[in-house]
């Protein structure tokens, strides 16, 4: 279940945390623009076992909130302010050298392009073999031996000559294998897997897809898992947090965020889902516009300039007061100055739309 | 791989005949004469024809290409209907009627001073190069950036005849801390330490415009490498910093320049000219520019080939190394 407070109602008494907590998460790189605000204040709970998508476009600051938790981010000279809560230890207060020794056994990932992931001048095998070896002490041939095994579990055929294969002589969905084999080879409580089928051929998406969901089973590993298709979030996770403009701007069980989404912008998220089952909608409601640059961003809701809506909301209140993350109902957070019945209309509206075009 | 080194082989081969041909024809096609240029001023057409005739000038071209490259693999004999004729063994690379020598007697003289010079020179600028560059990557934006950045800027703005000509100046003639260089024949087996003595000062200058550039290469090379994908993944690993520093940034990111660096080194292994003037050491460059002044075509065209030959060689040793180094550039 999702649990989120606002950066206010903090210090929560109770000793028992959720595995998985992020409190007021905030990430910024001073660059030569100017502070480029990739985060800010993102507050999310997880419960172990279960599996979490972060949704939004290119730009909303959901790889930045991943590799925050994973502490890659401070290596890339980015500031990070706010707590990261794994398994009743926080993260973002430690010492480099102790998140290093979290990272790969503890917590682990699988990146968006598997073509650039992995070391082009080391044979697959040797890069898993160096994984497990960075946080375990046993020998060579042991490592290489549950390499081989980890090789044949994720569906690498002939695994026993690939082992020493170098990356470029496997294609792309081997390649992700390989990725998914070496970020699970020291069982991992979380896995974060960010964009890990965009970069991949259609077919080999929904196998890459059902291989994580397996493993996740098998493993029982918790799972964010990053995307920018909602269409790949309905069989795979249990909540979904939408994610704009650096923000959480809605989140929820996933079938209150399918069957219900409240917030504009993941309405225009759903309706861009290109579906076959379905004909096109005869008005068809793209997101208009680009994301906003996070070095300037909108002063009151960062998703105005692009929100079919706003001019809906008495004052103006969309274009110079920060919409706050409010619940609207139990298991389900939105950001929007709109009011709960307008937004429920408009989203009973737009999903009928959608509907009516498959009749 | 086997197939891939006979087609370069093979390839070198042919680039070699090519080279050959055109530094013979291009130097055939001088305006100067020179038959002419053997006597001096009072100089009668008769001796000239004479001359012309024992240099083996009076026949065609192609002809005289053919000999040339007979030479090479065969030896041959010049002035043969002359009292004293001259044999020339293989490979014989010419020979040079105004110095009476053999064109690869001189260059197997000068060569060692060139390559002496050209190796102490390329280790001192690859290690200070190499060195800095990475420091300068690990330390990016920081003091140690900027300073290293800045010696690699006055390093790149000045010419090495000002370096070498204030290094002599000073070091020798003004605070006389070593000796006026002077190269002895078995150097550097004999007289080590008049070896480094005189070898200093000419690595330091040949090595500071490179080790500029090199600085500059290794720190741009290993910062593109530290924003890789492949970074990451062994940062997210938990492999300590100074694995992901040594084993995967730097193995990707140096092993394009030392690679390519084999070319800077074969290059100079042609003669550094300006050097080895300034500091008056008998190598390569040095031959080279008294051939040019005295017009010894023999003696010219031959060191053309060798420094040429040396290139062509580099360039397929390079490719080789790089496809020992680099998994994904091997080939069949």
């Amino acid at each position: 279940m999702i649990d989120v407070e606002e950066r206010e109602g903090r210090a929560r008494s109770s000793p028992e945390r959720p595995f998985l907590s992020i409190e007021n998460l905030s990430v910024s790189f001073n660059t030569e623009d100017g502070v480029v605000q990739a985060i800010d204040g993102v507050t999310l709970t997880l419960e172990r076992g279960k599996t979490l998508a972060v949704v939004g476009e290119s730009g909303s600051g959901k790889s930045v909130t991943a590799q925050a938790i994973m502490g890659l981010v401070k290596s890339m000279g980015g500031h990070v302010s706010g707590e990261i809560w794994l398994d009743g230890q926080e993260l973002n207060g430690l010492e480099s050298d102790e998140v290093q020794a979290l990272r790969g056994s503890e917590m682990a990932m699988i990146f968006q392009d598997p073509m650039s992931s992995l070391h082009p001048f080391y044979r697959i095998g040797d890069q898993i073999v160096e994984a497990i070896l960075a946080h375990r002490k046993i020998g060579k041939a042991a490592a290489r031996k549950e390499t081989l095994e980890m090789l044949k579990h994720v569906g690498i055929p002939a695994a026993e000559r690939r082992i020493d294969a170098y990356p470029h002589q496997l294609s792309g969905g081997m390649r992700q294998r390989v990725m998914i084999g070496m970020a699970l080879i020291n069982s991992p409580q979380l896995l974060i897997a960010d964009e890990p089928t965009t970069a991949l051929d259609v077919t080999v998406q929904a196998q890459i897809l059902e291989l994580i969901s397996t493993l996740k089973e098998e493993f029982g590993t918790t799972v964010i898992l990053i995307t920018h298709d909602l269409g790949i979030v309905a069989d795979v996770a249990d909540d979904v947090a939408v994610m704009y403009g650096g923000r959480l701007v809605e989140v929820g069980s996933t079938s209150v965020i399918y069957d219900g989404p409240e917030m504009p912008y993941t309405l225009g998220l759903l309706s861009s889902i290109p579906r076959m089952d379905r004909e096109l909608p005869k008005r068809l409601d793209p997101i208009r516009g680009n994301p906003p640059s996070p070095i300037n961003l909108p002063p009151g809701c960062v998703f105005q300039p692009r929100c079919n809506y706003s001019d809906r909301v008495r004052d103006g209140a969309c274009l110079s007061v920060r919409p706050e993350l409010l619940p609207t109902a139990p298991d389900h957070l939105v950001r929007c100055h709109l009011p709960a019945e307008e937004r429920r209309q408009i989203s009973e509206d737009v999903r009928r739309i959608l509907a009516g075009a498959s009749q | 791989m086997a197939g891939y080194i006979v087609r370069r082989t093979l390839g070198m081969g042919l680039l070699l005949f090519l080279l050959s041909l055109t530094v013979f024809f291009l130097f055939s096609l001088m305006p100067a004469d020179p038959a002419r240029l053997t006597c001096g001023k009072a100089c009668s057409p008769a001796v000239i024809e004479a001359n012309r005739h024992h240099l083996e000038l009076d026949i065609p071209p192609i002809e005289q290409y053919q000999r040339f490259v007979g030479g090479i693999f065969f030896g041959r004999t010049f002035s043969q209907d002359s009292p004293r004729p001259i044999e020339c063994e293989a490979p014989c690379l010419g020979y040079s009627f105004l110095r009476n020598q053999e064109v690869l007697t001189m260059i197997a003289r000068a060569a060692p001073v060139t390559f002496w010079l050209a190796i102490g020179g390329f280790a001192t600028w690859m290690v200070v190069g190499l060195t800095f560059g990475i420091v300068a990557a690990l330390k990016r934006g920081r003091w140690q950036d900027r300073t290293v950045m800045g010696i690699a800027l006055v390093g790149y703005s000045l010419p090495s005849f000002f370096i070498g000509l204030v290094l002599y100046f000073f070091v020798i003639l003004f605070l006389h801390l070593l000796p006026n260089p002077q190269w002895k024949s078995g150097m550097p087996f004999k007289e080590l330490g008049g070896f480094f003595q005189t070898m200093l000062l000419p690595w330091i200058t040949i090595a500071t415009l490179n080790a500029a550039f090199y600085m500059r290469l290794t720190r741009n090379q290993v910062l593109e490498v530290f924003g890789e994908d492949y970074i990451r993944t062994a940062r997210a690993k938990g492999l300590r910093e100074r694995t992901v520093v040594i084993k995967h940034a730097l193995r990707a990111g140096l092993t394009p320049i030392v690679t390519a660096a084999g070319l800077d080194l074969a290059y100079l292994l042609g003669g550094a000219i300006i050097t080895e003037n300034i500091f008056n050491l008998p190598g390569l460059g040095s031959l080279a520019i008294g051939s040019v002044l005295a017009s010894d075509l023999p003696l010219i065209s031959g060191i053309t080939l060798v420094a040429a030959s040396l290139i062509i060689f580099a360039n397929l040793v390079v490719d080789l190394l790089y496809a020992v180094v680099d998994p994904r550039v091997r080939v069949g």
